[in-house]
Parts: structure tokens; C-alpha cells; sequence
């Protein structure tokens, strides 16, 4: 094939392929977009809400724990008295009172007077006398009627809060204090557990740790990145952080105590979003398969769709170039025609006048000396005008033969045709001819024209075949087999091998060197024939010869008087 | 050698002259013509003429055309057909149309002159079939 023709094929392979992954995979990428979009901001939202109220329900929880142990201060405030509660066997008996009721979450209890120093005390340490004087919880709290401190070490070296009560006032001022135990206040916010990283803590308004960061919650300092706009819950902010690493985290908050506090949920973006990019590696997952699949179903129909153009292009291809060989056929035949009559006319004047020489040399000139040489070229005057006639006749009788009417032919005449047109050609290559003609055989309804052009073919190929070798038998022969007309073409030239053998009709395939031959003259021939509802087979043998067999039913009706009483003139 | 009329007609003028020649050798009483008017003028005028020799191709008038004029006006006058090879067709109509034979150009001089003898043969045995019918027929009148 031309390189020019395979990269057209080339060329249309890859826009049909190209068309079709467009037109599959693009409604593809907007319907799949389209739902992944939908899916991420739903999923986000869930994700958003479920949180918040995580938060927002323990919000509540700590700030009702801490409401209920202010009340339980106060309540001891205004149940007792001061002598009752500077009182410390009172006050121990009263702690423990408490400890039973609510189990070890206040530490101690103690009274402190107007300068600072703690005159009652009970709990586990020995703090009575302590000064507090210029402890900061202290100096917060006198001024509060009631307040709970941030968590600090303070005396006694661990870390704890406390929540005190002012009563009276000037010189008769004294506060109640009550000491929360760290660890229970911290386990209401170390039950928030989700995923892997999600962990809550507690931050005062300084930004100091309330309660124990969770070690697996990562680095803590955190740069904001963005807010979410969440109005469901108007308490609850969300937003996004990153550490220095780049690591992005889910912070969602809420005031505690009265905007004192902050707690604070973080987990990883990674860990909350988990499911989702799961959910979006897998959708990406079957997106790529479904993509390449469509590519590779694209290219295969595309190669598939152009080899059947491509076959239908050569069909279209050898068509053509069969009706240019017919119509080539039927040109040659017409100037064939034109130039045989113009040449009939001179030379029928020709033989003529040297008749008529003949016929005056006949009465007045025997007795001149050279009668005998002018005889002689009399004769060979007619002889070759004779000649010309043969030649005109038989190209006459081809050009006539140019249409492709069909009729009832008479195979042996027509044989006898073709081998005299091709007999100049073999005695060139040195053929002979070796004809076995059956001269009662019935006629076979064909058009003379074709059947003409198939056997000319045939001859031309084996004249050709046997060139080489310098000669050789093309053996002709027409006879009656198994109710069907059979004319056999035999060669004694080189043979066809196997592997070729079997191509030998096919369009193209051809043997000979570049532009020796098309390659279509055994595809016409067989196309012909099959037309005519016959059959052309070939038989070879290496070193031996190949022999071609037409195979042709008879006419139905009996032969006319046509081709006959031609044949008779001929 | 019968004393044959004879009539060739072609358009073509050296093959009528030595054909003419020829024939005249022969025996025979050649007329010419060139086409087929001068053809059908020669025959009212000469009605002795037996046989015409009759190009089929021929410039005007078409030689089949100037046999059917032929047979028309002078039934009993045989028609031989020269013809090229690719007007065997036409000629082969032309015996359908009532030409006694057809011969191929260049044609052989000897199956020319046995043809016209023949053909003069056979014009004789119509016009003496044509001579009883008539005789019949008065006859039959007379009767």
C-alpha cells in the first residue's frame, strides 16, 4: 500500500477513536463530576454536623459539671455558718459528706480570711495557715462573689482548679474554697475519642491547657487556615489549621464558662475525611478503568471500522480499474475497427488491380520475356494483399467481439481466434502451440467479448511463464465433462509454488516485477467466469507446468445461424 | 461464359473501375454507379441489368436502405452484399430483407464471379416462374 494512503487510514483510525472517547468520556467527566461534587459537600456537611453536636452536647456537659459544683460551694456557703465552717472537724466532716455523695471530685475544703491565709482547712495536705495572699486565683476570685479558676500547680505541686465563694464583706470577709480533682474534671473531655486523631481539650482565655492534650492529636501549635460557615449551631465554630509540617486539621470549638474557656476538638482532615477519600479513590479507581476501557474499546472498533473501509476502498479500487481495463478493452477494439476498414478499402483495390494485370497479362503478355517474373509478383501481390485481409479480419473479428453482449459462442471457433491473435506473441517466445479442440462441443451461453479476454489472459500468462525458459507447449483443449463445457490451458513453464498458489485469483497478488503486471488479470478472469456461473481452477506442480481449467455451463437453446455462417466468411 | 448484367455500386471509384474491368472480361455487361440514387437511376434506365453488387457502406444513402429501394421498385434484380467485417450484421439483415448473399471485403474474385452467375441463375428461374404465374393467370381468366 502507498505510505500516503496507509497514513490517511492511519489518519481516520485515530478521528473515529478520538470521536468516540470524546463523545463517551466526557458526559463521563460531567455526570461523574457533577455526583462527586455533590458527594464531597454532603459528605463535608455530615461530617460538620456531627461534630458540632459532639461538641455542643459536651460543651454542655462541662459547663452543667461545673455549674453543679459552684452550686454545691454555694450552698455550703449559705448553709452554714462561719463558725461552723472555720470549724475543721465540720469542714472534714462536711468534705466528706461530699466525697461520698459525689465521689473524690472535690479534693479539699478550706476557709480563707480577709488577708489572704487560710484559717480552716480539710483534705489530704497540709495547707492550713497557707497564705494565698498573692496566689493569682486568689486575687482573682476576691473580687467575684463567686468564681472557678484556671487550672494550675499552685502549693502542692499538681495540677487542679478551684472554685470559690466570697462572703461578707470588709472586715468581716471570708471566702470558701473547694479544690476540683484535674483528673475527673479531664475525663468528661478524654471520653471525646473519634477516628484515630480526634481528640477535644480544654483551653483557658490565655491559651493555656485546661485539660491533658491527647499525645496522638500531633503538634500544637496551629496556624488557622479557614472558617466554615456552620450556622446550625451558633455556638460551635469550625475551621481549618495547619502545623508546621503542613498537615492540615479539623478544629471545631465552643465557649465554656462563660467565654472563659475554649474546648476544643481537632482531628486530622485526612482522618475525618477518611471515608470519603476512600470513597474518592474508589470512584477514581473505576473511573480510570472505565476511561481506559472505552479507549481500548475505541481504538479496536476504530481499527476494526477502517480495515473494513480499507477492504471496501480496494474492492471499489479493483472495480474501477476493471471497468478502466473494459473500457481500455473496448477503445483498443474501436480504433482496432476504424483502422481495419480504412486499410480493407486500398487493399480490396489492391488485389483487385493486380487481378486485373493478371487478366491483361493472361491475353497480351505471354509472350514477353519476363511473363514469368511478372506472374510471379502478381501472385505475390495477392498473396500478401490476402495477408492484410487475414490480419484485418482477425482484428476486426476481436474489435467486434470489444461489447459484452452475451450469446451462444461456439468454444473451439473462439479458441481458434485467440490462439491466431497470440500467435506472433509465442512464436517470438518460442511456444508452440498444441490444440485438442472437440469441434462437435455444444455452445456455452457467454459473452465473446469476456470469454475472449479470459483466454487471452491465460495465454499472455503462460507465454510469459514459459519465456524464460526459452520456449515450451501451451496445450489449448475444449471437451465435454460431466455435463459442462471444459477448456483447459496448460503451460510446461516453471509452476506456481503451494504457498502461492492458493492467492493467485485474489485481487493484486501478483508475482511478476514492479510494473510488469497489475496483478488483476487473474481476479477479472475469475470474476468473469463466476458470473458466467462457471468455475476456474488451477493445478501446478514445481519444475512441471500449471494447467488453468474453465469450467462453463451449455447454452440452453440450440446455437443460431449467426456465428456460424460468420466463421463460414471468416 | 453467360452474357451477365451487371451493376456494382460503391463509393469507392478504383474498386468500381477494375471491378467493372474485370467483369467486363468476363463476359459480362458492367454498369457503375457511385451511390445509391445513381444506383436506382441506373437500373430504370438499364432494365436489363441481373445482379448488383451493393457496398453496404457507403456516404448518403446507407446500403441497406438502397436494398430495400431495390426490391421495391425492381423485385426480380439480385442483390449481392460487399461488406466490411464489422457491418456482417447489416449484411446478414440484408438477406433477411431479400439480398441473395453477402461477401466480405477484400472478397476472392473467383467466389465473385460463381456468386453473380448464381445469382443470375436464380433471377432467370424467378423470372420464368414469374412468366407461367402470369400465363396461369391469364389462363385462368380465359377459362
Amino acid at each position: 500500500m502507498h505510505p500516503d494512503q496507509k497514513s490517511t487510514y492511519d489518519k481516520l483510525s485515530r478521528n473515529i477513536a478520538l470521536v468516540v472517547i470524546t463523545v463517551s468520556i466526557a458526559p463521563l467527566i460531567l455526570v461523574g463530576g457533577l455526583i462527586f461534587d455533590q458527594f464531597r459537600s454532603i459528605y463535608r456537611a455530615k461530617t460538620y454536623s456531627h461534630l458540632a453536636e459532639v461538641v455542643d452536647k459536651h460543651k454542655d456537659i462541662i459547663d452543667t459539671f461545673l455549674r453543679e459544683k459552684l452550686h454545691e460551694i454555694q450552698y455550703l456557703d449559705r448553709a452554714y455558718t462561719h463558725e461552723q465552717l472555720t470549724d475543721n472537724a465540720f469542714l472534714a466532716k462536711i468534705l466528706r459528706g461530699m466525697q461520698q455523695q459525689f465521689g473524690r471530685i472535690f479534693v479539699d475544703l478550706g476557709v480563707i480570711d480577709e488577708s489572704g491565709r487560710q484559717i480552716a482547712y480539710a483534705g489530704p495536705f497540709d495547707l492550713l495557715g497557707a497564705d494565698y495572699s498573692e496566689a493569682e486565683w486568689y486575687l482573682d476570685a476576691r473580687n467575684r462573689p463567686a468564681s472557678i479558676s484556671d487550672v494550675f500547680l499552685g502549693l502542692r505541686q499538681s495540677p487542679h482548679f478551684i472554685i470559690t465563694v466570697n462572703n461578707g464583706s470588709g472586715e468581716s470577709e471570708w471566702t470558701l474554697r473547694a479544690t476540683i480533682d484535674f483528673l475527673a474534671f479531664s475525663h468528661l473531655v478524654e471520653n471525646i475519642r473519634i477516628g484515630e486523631t480526634g481528640s477535644a481539650y480544654i483551653l483557658n482565655g490565655k491559651g493555656v491547657f485546661q485539660t491533658r492534650p491527647q499525645e496522638e492529636c500531633g503538634p500544637m501549635a496551629l496556624t488557622p487556615v479557614s472558617t466554615v460557615h456552620y450556622p446550625a449551631l451558633k455556638d460551635v465554630t469550625i475551621g481549618f489549621s495547619r502545623d508546621d509540617q503542613g498537615e492540615e486539621y479539623l478544629i471545631v470549638s465552643a465557649q465554656l464558662k462563660g467565654g472563659d474557656w475554649k474546648l476544643v476538638y481537632r482531628q486530622r482532615s485526612s482522618d475525618a475525611f477518611s471515608a470519603m477519600t476512600r470513597t474518592e479513590y474508589v470512584t477514581l479507581a473505576i473511573f480510570l478503568l472505565g476511561g481506559l476501557a472505552i479507549v481500548v474499546m475505541a481504538v479496536l472498533v476504530s481499527r476494526k471500522l477502517v480495515v473494513r473501509f480499507r477492504s471496501i476502498d480496494r474492492e471499489s479500487e479493483m472495480l474501477t480499474r476493471q471497468m478502466a481495463e473494459t473500457g481500455k478493452l473496448a477503445a483498443i477494439g474501436e480504433l482496432a475497427a476504424g483502422i481495419a476498414h480504412e486499410i480493407n478499402n486500398p487493399v480490396a483495390i489492391m488485389i483487385e488491380e493486380a487481378g486485373w494485370v493478371r487478366d491483361l497479362m493472361e491475353d497480351e503478355g505471354k509472350e514477353l520475356a519476363s511473363y514469368g517474373e511478372i506472374e510471379r509478383a502478381l501472385n505475390q501481390v495477392s498473396t500478401q494483399g490476402r495477408r492484410c485481409k487475414d490480419i484485418t479480419h482477425k482484428l476486426l473479428s476481436f474489435a467486434r467481439q470489444t461489447d459484452s453482449l452475451t450469446g451462444d459462442v461456439s468454444l473451439p471457433s473462439l479458441i481458434r481466434e485467440v490462439v491466431d491473435i497470440s500467435m506472433q506473441q509465442a512464436r517470438y517466445a518460442q511456444v508452440d502451440f498444441n490444440l485438442d479442440l472437440d469441434h462437435e462441443l455444444r455452445p456455452v451461453h457467454a459473452s465473446v467479448t469476456e470469454l475472449h479476454q479470459v483466454i487471452l489472459n491465460l495465454i499472455n500468462n503462460a507465454i510469459q511463464a514459459m519465456e524464460p525458459q526459452q520456449g515450451g507447449v501451451l496445450t489449448l483443449a475444449c471437451r465435454e465433462e460431466e455435463g459442462q463445457a471444459v477448456i483447459e490451458v496448460g503451460d510446461n513453464g516453471p509452476g506456481i509454488p503451494a504457498a502461492n498458489l492458493g492467492r493467485i485469483f485474489d485481487p493484486f497478488f501478483t508475482t511478476k516485477p514492479v510494473g510488469k503486471g497489475s496483478g488483476l488479470g487473474l481476479s477479472i478472469c475469475f470474476g468473469i467466469i463466476h458470473q458466467m456461473g462457471g468455475e476456474i481452477d488451477v493445478e501446478s506442480a514445481v519444475g512441471k507446468g500449471t494447467r488453468f481449467f474453465i469450467r462453463l455451463p451449455f447454452a440452453a437453446t440450440a446455437p443460431n445461424g449467426e456465428n456460424e455462417k460468420e466463421k463460414d466468411h471468416d | 461464359m453467360t452474357d451477365a448484367h451487371v451493376l456494382i455500386v460503391d463509393d469507392e471509384a478504383g474498386f468500381v473501375e477494375t471491378m467493372a474491368k474485370r467483369l467486363s472480361k468476363r463476359n459480362m455487361t458492367v454498369f457503375k454507379a457511385y451511390d445509391g440514387a445513381e444506383a436506382l437511376a441506373r437500373l430504370a434506365e438499364h432494365p436489363e441489368i441481373q445482379v448488383v453488387i451493393l457496398d453496404m457502406k457507403m456516404p448518403g444513402k446507407d446500403g441497406l436502405v438502397v436494398l430495400q429501394d431495390i426490391k421495391e421498385q425492381f423485385p426480380l434484380v439480385e442483390v449481392i452484399m460487399l461488406t466490411g467485417h464489422a457491418t456482417v450484421p447489416t449484411a446478414i439483415e440484408g438477406i433477411q430483407h431479400g439480398a441473395y448473399d453477402y461477401l466480405m471485403k477484400p472478397c476472392d474474385f473467383g467466389i465473385l464471379v460463381n456468386k453473380i452467375m448464381e445469382a443470375v441463375a436464380l433471377k432467370a428461374e424467378h423470372e420464368e416462374e414469374a412468366v407461367l404465374d402470369r400465363v396461369g393467370d391469364i389462363a385462368g381468366r380465359m377459362a
